[in-house]
């Protein structure tokens, strides 16, 4: 059980790193690339598709192709409600990336949000990863049934 | 018109997570990484129902969020959209099973106070 606990913790902390930089990079890509396009998205399909062969939106696109990826490996073992919170780094990187690589303001509240989230971070990553029982695809027993 | 957009974002993205999870559960753990078995597991995920209508719905989120990207700040817009934060950690619970312990609920708790404030 501890070993198992060990490699999944290893795993779990590359995947989880992966899924954030790939992640925040995409997003930051895609942002930028949409603002140089000028125009707000929505009147046709083909407008959608020109966007996507503007170099910085497909770079993102594939940055998030991989977070796909490696969100779903990591969903193929951790439980959803330890993957959220973990994962919600990418808003705190994304606050960084907003500011340094595009220009937004960032307040000093949303510092403290930053904070917060971190905080919640740190105390969910100190939680199993894995409440369920997925090798039967199945959701484990609670205590006292498994004491019948 | 920013908010329909991120209603949009956020169910999609809820029951996308929601069918995901459920999905790669049935298929079971990844833990061989080599080309070769990646691309089984792959064609596996390719073949299952559950994956096949989250991936659809993640087309659905990614582009109503780029459109929203094309109105709104990136600072808005990822905040904006993590409200899917909170009503799937309830959906871990009651349709994944998950056994969400109070360390889990604060931790999830201070995350969503983080996104509000960065929101505002």
């Amino acid at each position: 059980m501890a070993a198992e606990t060990s490699h999944l913790g290893a795993k779990t902390r590359i995947f989880t790193a992966i899924v954030v930089l790939a992640n925040v990079l995409g997003n930051s890509l895609m942002s930028r690339g949409v603002r140089l396009h000028g125009s707000i998205l929505g009147s046709s399909a083909l407008e959608y598709l020109q966007v996507m062969f503007n170099p910085y939106v497909a770079s993102g696109i594939c940055l998030m192709i991989v977070w796909m990826l490696a969100r779903m490996a990591l969903l193929s073992w951790a439980d959803l409600s330890y993957v959220l919170p973990v994962t919600s780094l990418t808003y705190v990187l994304t606050a960084v990336m907003g500011r340094a690589f595009l220009g937004e303001q960032v307040s000093a509240r949303r510092w403290v949000g930053t904070v917060f989230i971190m905080a919640g971070t740190a105390l969910v990553g100190s939680t199993a990863v894995r409440t369920h029982d997925s090798a039967a695809g199945k959701p484990e027993r609670s205590m006292a049934e498994a004491a019948r | 018109m920013k908010w329909v957009l991120v209603g949009v974002v956020v169910t999609a993205t809820v029951l996308s997570d929601a069918l995901q999870t459920a999905g790669v559960r049935r298929h079971g753990e990844i833990h061989d990484f080599r080309p070769g078995a990646l691309g089984r597991a792959g064609a596996a995920l390719a073949r299952n129902g559950y994956v096949i209508v989250a991936v659809a719905l993640m087309a659905v989120s990614f582009f109503a969020f780029l459109t929203l990207l094309s109105l709104a700040d990136l600072s808005f817009a990822v905040p904006a959209t993590a409200a899917s934060f909170v009503i799937e950690t309830f959906v871990a619970k009651y349709y994944l099973r998950e056994r969400v312990a109070w360390r889990r609920w604060a931790g999830a708790g201070l995350v969503a106070c983080g996104v509000a404030l960065l929101a505002l």
